[in-house]
């Protein structure tokens, strides 16, 4: 950095105050609320997209009466129950509201349980990029 | 309550699975944009030529 950037608002700077802090915060924090780990890197667009994106397919599969998995009894139980986890704290809080339905009775439904699915998984691909971009593997 | 059409539910899912996609997969807006328009086609294309296919060898 040149001396006359010292202070500025350039990207070096930028960067240089999104890399303080534990290395997996925004890996956590991408976890548990959809978008929030490129929040915290200042990266307000990305998040609110992928916030836009997760929550709302998580929104969609809630109003379909998808089920939300709450036990392993099966080997697609679990795979199922994993996919809601990563979903974070909409899956806690779903759960502790009675949200979601315990059994499918309607295609929609099951069109619903596996648009929550996704939505997890994605939410865990977007945490994973923002754990990319703070330890600079990802620019 | 919600009720979609298959052909609803495939639109919204590939929407929202593309914005993901290409924000993570690339690095550039230029670059995010094109990966997120590609997967949306062949997510929304592969529905509609994998449901022909199943049309025709059911009749």
């Amino acid at each position: 950095m040149r001396y006359s950037q010292k202070g500025m608002s350039t990207e070096e700077n930028k960067n240089a105050v999104a890399a303080k802090g534990w290395v997996y915060l925004p890996l956590l924090a991408g976890w548990l609320v959809p978008g929030a780990g490129h929040f915290l890197l200042r990266k307000w667009g990305r998040g609110a997209l992928i916030a836009a994106s997760i929550v709302g397919m998580y929104g969609l599969g809630i109003a379909m009466q998808g089920k939300l998995y709450s036990g392993a009894h099966d080997i697609l139980d679990i795979l199922g129950l994993v996919g809601d986890l990563g979903n974070g704290l909409l899956f806690v809080v779903s759960r502790l509201l009675g949200l979601g339905a315990d059994q499918v009775q309607v295609t929609t439904a099951d069109y619903g349980t596996r648009f929550i699915v996704v939505a997890g998984l994605l939410n865990v691909i977007a945490a994973v990029d923002a754990h990319n971009l703070r330890t600079g593997r990802k620019s | 309550m919600f009720h979609p059409s298959h052909f609803a539910a495939v639109v919204l899912f590939a929407l929202f699975a593309s914005v993901v996609f290409g924000i993570t997969q690339r690095s550039t807006p230029r670059g995010m944009v094109r990966y997120g328009i590609y997967c949306f086609v062949l997510f929304v294309g592969a529905a509609i030529v994998l449901s022909w296919l199943m049309f025709l060898i059911a009749r």
